[in-house]
This record gives structure tokens, C-alpha cells and sequence, in this order.
């Protein structure tokens, strides 16, 4: 299928997909096993730069969009969903100070995320407060010149690997979700530390953390947007970096299905190559076209995201959850192509089973953005 | 310092058919690649080249189409690339392809470093870096592992030998060729890829290099490729067993048959 992109979007595309297959595949078992977060990798990454995509020229990035963040994603999930969600978690720690950034935070921020040399977490996620993000219990009482942090982030992608990481916390509990605040914290700020790394059923590359606050004193210019617009910054970050969760479960379902049709045309049963079969090969269309519809789905949107649109909410959450569940269900079938030999670890599918589940979870829950979807349908049908 | 590099654009030989009626490569349908080895002395250039500001330049002898390895270079971190091609250099074995692209190499005139890959993965045959430098008159140094010094008119390199290594100090200007043990290539980053896109690629033809008629292309190759073929498998060997006197006749035997 032609996707009818730029030049420029080809070449992100085609320098993804070089560093996925000659720097990423061959690694990918070795850090699902070793649970290492992958620098070397990230590395190669920054130095294609590949971190600045999304991130306005004038801060050191290249200004060429959301689109080509997804390309790149769905290229670097093909060959490991694990790998990728640090490239990918880095640019949702990024998103909420291009969005509300002030030109001081930008331009102190920015360049050093935008050149890969460091990267960046989003922490909303607490114990108690998953999909109920009002739930938060994590504080910052102004004091003087300074916000004094209180409390525990868990969950945190890139947490304790990452260099600048956006918190939301409460500033008026009293308001609710509206006395929620995001802020920039710096790792090495004293009261900040980490506790437990995660063990996870997939994106093992990865590192999943606890962060922990306590009395953490932080300049007062490190307040993104105002005091009380904690979730609106949540909601648009969210909506920006959806379809890159979108595109992740888009390279994991595509990832599998390659590796599905290889393997097919392969394995020999009953004296001939089991792509020969009609029960194979109605599978095979199958996850073909389920990929492919998700592809259209994540493109538009990130295509939306490009051109301005300014309310993209409905159409993040649709992509983010339509390609999660493809790529779970083509990880599935793809797995069952392989039969016994793709339950053993010797083989590289089982891994894509672990990996695309994830993606129907974080970032908002499926069933969260089904919510959001049919809110969005009924408030377009009243007006 | 100036570093001009050689390079060759190749098929991507793990994907290579033979037609087994001409014995000769198909084309068709095969990706072109840069020449393996080629890339290490890219790469080489670009290190070099950090540590000592100057210019690269990428030269290649082929046809039109082998601009894309040129921008392939260039995507790497090169500054310019050169394309022979004319054809009346088509048919150029290792000499006449030397003595072309020595020819190209005096036009560009100034140059501290030659850098070539140590052989094409196609040809295999290792001939033209060592041409080129036969051909300008400057010294070479084959088979180069490691670059240990540079200084402004000499430089110190390692050499990779079956067994062991050698140290040799050459004067500048002078001609390596680099083993895949110097370095690991980079992967382009995406400005690079932008910049070899927009990259003007300088064309030279004969008339440019203005070169003796008769030592390029066919005319000027003193190889011929007589026959092309697939050598025919070896039959496994024959076991004598026994005791030695009787083995000994045995194999006497044969001999004998063989002979006969």
C-alpha cells in the first residue's frame, strides 16, 4: 500500500527501519532477558536524530511533526516494542513542554531531549490513582520561591534512566482535578530518589520505576502552564502521544505478522510448506488487513496532528485503541502460526505476544478510551 | 587534512543469482549497495576527519546510477562526491579503472589521505587501491587496522597480516586501504540524509579528465576474461586402510591406474 509520504517522511522511515534491523533485532532477546535499559541503542537513536522529531527547530529539534515520531516508532517497534518504548516514552515526557513551555523552560529543556543525550518521563500513574487520575495524592505546597514535592509516582517509564521528568502533583486538593499542577523535576534534585524497578511480562528493555518525593525543592519556574492546569496539560500531551502508543502496537502487529508469513512459508508439514494451507493463509489476510486498517487510522490521526487540528482527542484515543487491539490479536495469531515452537523463547514471537499487551493498557486503558470516544460522539451529536 | 575516498557501488551480493547458461550475474531486480569494506574507509575518513578538520571527498567510477552511493557517502558525513562515468571507461578491468580514477584524483588535485576499502566483494580482486597509487606515484599501505598517528606530513598505521601485525610510517600524501577490524560504521542520522538529497554530484566524463584513449575502458584493460565458470564440485577423496606395506601398495596401484 502506498502511504503517500513526503520524501522526508521516507527517509525517517527507511533510517528507522535500518537502525531496527541491523542494530536493534539482533539485541532485542538479549535485553528482554537482561532487563538493561539499552543505551547503546538509544544512542544510535539520538545520533540519527531521530529524539528531536517532533520538537521545534529553534530548540534543536527538526520541526517535521508528529508523523514522522510515529513513523519512526512503528519502525523501531518492529524489531522490539521493548526498545522503542524508551524512544517513545521519552518524547511523551517531552510533549507537555513543547505544548506549555515557556521560551526560558524550552530553551533550557529542549535541545539537551531533542539531541537524545537525555531523555524524559511523563509521571502521572500513582498506587491509587491509575485510570482515576484525580485520585493523586502526590502534593507541592508553594513555599517562597520554591514547590516542596510530596508523595509516590509508580509505574514510570524511563524512571530512573531518564534526566527530566514532567510530575503532576496537587497544588489545591480542595479544587479537585482542576488544583492539579505539572511540573519539570530534575534527576539528582535532593528528596527526589527511586524505588522498586518494575519485573514486566513484556517491553522488558524498558525500565518501569517508582518515583519517589519526599520534600523535594523545586524552583517555582519549574511550573508548566499555571497552578491548577495539571490535567489539561495531561489531556493534551495524552492526545499528542497516543498515536505513538498507536504506532508502537502498529510496528509490534507488523513486526509479528512478517515474522508469521516467514515462518510459514518455512515450516513443511505433510510434505509442503504450511503458507500453502487455506487455514494459514485466511489468517494470514486476516492480520494483513487488520494491520493495515490500523495503519489508516494512526496516519490520519498524526496527519490531524500536523495540520493544527486542535481537538484530536476523539481520534488519538480511536487509534491508540484500535491498533493496541490489533496488535494484540495479531501477535496471537502470529504465535499460533508457529505452533509449539512459538511458545519456546528460542523463537522471537512469543516475545511480540508480551510486548503488544502492554499497549492496550497504559496511556489510558482501552476501556478509558472507549469512554473517551463515546463522549466525544454524544457531545458532537447534541450540538 | 583532505581525504579523498574510493568506493564502488556493488549488488548486494547475499542476494546474488547466477544465470547458469552465460554464467554471468542477473541484474535484475538486485539492491546496490556500497561496497562492504568501502564503508569502513568511509567511516575512517569521518574519524579522521573529527579529529582533523578538512574535507572528504567521495569518488566512484560507474554508471549514472551509482550517484545513489555517492549520496549514500555523503548522508554518512562526506562532504562531495564525484562520479566517473562516461562509456567510454565501460569494460575498465582493475588497471584501466586505476588509471581512470588516479586521472580524476589529480584533477581534484589537493589530498592528504586516499582511503579505499581493501577489496570489492564483487571482483574480490584488491588490485585498484594499490593501482591508484602506482598510478599518482605516491606510497600505499594495504590492509590497515588501525590508524595510530597522524601528523601534518606522516602518518602511523597498523597493518593486518595472517599472523600477527605490522607497524609502517608513511609520508603524506599517501593511499591506505582498511580491513573491517579498523572500525564499526555509522548509520546515517536524518540531517545527513537530508543534506545527500539536496547534494550536487559532480559528473566527470573522458573529456573532462582528458585521459590517454588507449588506457581506458576495454581497450585500455589488459585483462581478458577468457571463459566464466562454475567450478565443478570435488568428488570426496578415497580412505586407504590397512597396514602400511599393504596401504602403500595399494596406493601404488592407483597410481598406476591414474597413469594409465
Amino acid at each position: 500500500m502506498d502511504y503517500l509520504l513526503s520524501d522526508e517522511q521516507k527517509m525517517v522511515k527507511e533510517l528507522s527501519h535500518k537502525i531496527a534491523e541491523e542494530k536493534i533485532r539482533p539485541v532485542a532477546a538479549k535485553y528482554d532477558q537482561t532487563e538493561e535499559y539499552p543505551w547503546d541503542i538509544i544512542k544510535v537513536i539520538a545520533d540519527a536524530g531521530l529524539f528531536g522529531l517532533f520538537i521545534p527547530e529553534e530548540y534543536g529539534g527538526m520541526s517535521v511533526g508528529v508523523l514522522n515520531l510515529c513513523l519512526a516508532t512503528e519502525e523501531l517497534s518492529r524489531a522490539c516494542g521493548g526498545i522503542a518504548v524508551c524512544y517513545a516514552a521519552s518524547a511523551l515526557g517531552t510533549f507537555p513542554i513543547v505544548l506549555f513551555g515557556n521560551d526560558e523552560q524550552k530553551k533550557k529543556y529542549l535541545p539537551g531531549l531533542a539531541s537524545g543525550k537525555k531523555v524524559a518521563a511523563f509521571a502521572i500513574t500513582e498506587p491509587e490513582a491509575g485510570s482515576d487520575a484525580s485520585a493523586i495524592k502526590t502534593t507541592a505546597k508553594k513555599e517562597g520561591d520554591y514547590y516542596i514535592l510530596n508523595g509516590l509516582k509508580h509505574f514510570i517509564t524511563n524512571g530512573g534512566d531518564a534526566e527530566t521528568y514532567v510530575v503532576i502533583a496537587m497544588t489545591d486538593k480542595s479544587k479537585g482535578a482542576r488544583g492539579a499542577s505539572a511540573f519539570i523535576v530534575e534527576k539528582g534534585t535532593p528528596g527526589f530518589t527511586f524505588g522498586k524497578k518494575e519485573d514486566k511480562f513484556g517491553i522488558r528493555a524498558s525500565s518501569t520505576r517508582e518515583l519517589i518525593f519526599t520534600d523535594c525543592k523545586i524552583p517555582k519556574e519549574n511550573l508548566l502552564a499555571r497552578e491548577g492546569m495539571g490535567f489539561i496539560v495531561t489531556m493534551k500531551t495524552f492526545d499528542m502521544s497516543r498515536p505513538g502508543v498507536a504506532a508502537q502496537a502498529l510496528g509490534i502487529a507488523q513486526g509479528a505478522l512478517e515474522l508469521a508469513v516467514k515462518y510459514a512459508k518455512e515450516r513443511q508439514q505433510f510434505g509442503k510448506s504450511i503458507s500453502s494451507f487455506q487455514g494459514i493463509q485466511w489468517m494470514i489476510a486476516d492480520m494483513a488487513t487488520e494491520v493495515e486498517a490500523a495503519r489508516g487510522l494512526v496516519y490520519a490521526t498524526a496527519r490531524m496532528v500536523d495540520a493544527g487540528i486542535k481537538d484530536v482527542s476523539k481520534e488519538s484515543a480511536m487509534s491508540k485503541m484500535f491498533a493496541s487491539d490489533v496488535a494484540m490479536k495479531v501477535a496471537v495469531d502470529a504465535l499460533q502460526i508457529f505452533g509449539g515452537y512459538g511458545y519456546m523463547k528460542d523463537y522471537p514471537i512469543e516475545k511480540y505476544v508480551r510486548d503488544a499487551k502492554i499497549t492496550q493498557i497504559y496511556e489510558g486503558t482501552n476501556q478509558i478510551q472507549r469512554n473517551i470516544i463515546a463522549l466525544h460522539i454524544i457531545k458532537e451529536m447534541a450540538k | 587534512m583532505d581525504i579523498i575516498v574510493c568506493i564502488k557501488q556493488i549488488p548486494e551480493t547475499t542476494e546474488v543469482r547466477i544465470n547458469p547458461e552465460t554464467n554471468t550475474l542477473i541484474r535484475e531486480g538486485v539492491k546496490s549497495i556500497i561496497n562492504p569494506f568501502d564503508m569502513y574507509a568511509i567511516e575512517e575518513a569521518i574519524r579522521l576527519k573529527e579529529k582533523f578538520p578538512g574535507k572528504i571527498t567521495v569518488l566512484t567510477m560507474g554508471p549514472p546510477q551509482a550517484e545513489a552511493a555517492l549520496r549514500e557517502a555523503i548522508s554518512l558525513g562526506a562532504d562531495e562526491g564525484i562520479l566517473v562515468c562516461d562509456r567510454v571507461f565501460a569494460g575498465s578491468d582493475t588497471w584501466a579503472t586505476s588509471y581512470t580514477l588516479s586521472g580524476a584524483i589529480r584533477k581534484i588535485g589537493k589530498f592528504d589521505i586516499i582511503i579505499c576499502g581493501k577489496q570489492a566483494s564483487d571482483g574480490d580482486t584488491a588490485q585498484v587501491g594499490p593501482g591508484i597509487s602506482a598510478h599518482l606515484d605516491i606510497p600505499q599501505v594495504t590492509y590497515v587496522k588501525k590508524v595510530e598517528e597522524v601528523k601534518v606530513d606522516s602518518m602511523r598505521v597498523e597493518r593486518m597480516m595472517e599472523e600477527g601485525f605490522e607497524i609502517i610510517a608513511t609520508p603524506l600524501p599517501a593511499l591506505i586501504t582498511v580491513v573491517k577490524e579498523i572500525n564499526e560504521p555509522r548509520l546515517p542520522s536524518l540531517k545527513g540524509m537530508m543534506k545527500s538529497k539536496q547534494a550536487k554530484i559532480t559528473v566527470w566524463g573522458q573529456k573532462d579528465l582528458g585521459l590517454d584513449a588507449q588506457s581506458i575502458g576495454l581497450c585500455g584493460s589488459p585483462t581478458q576474461v577468457v571463459k566464466i565458470f562454475t567450478p565443478p564440485q570435488r568428488v570426496g577423496g578415497q580412505i586407504l586402510k590397512g597396514e602400511v606395506a599393504e596401504i602403500a601398495a595399494q596406493f601404488a596401484g592407483l597410481l598406476k591406474d591414474e597413469v594409465h
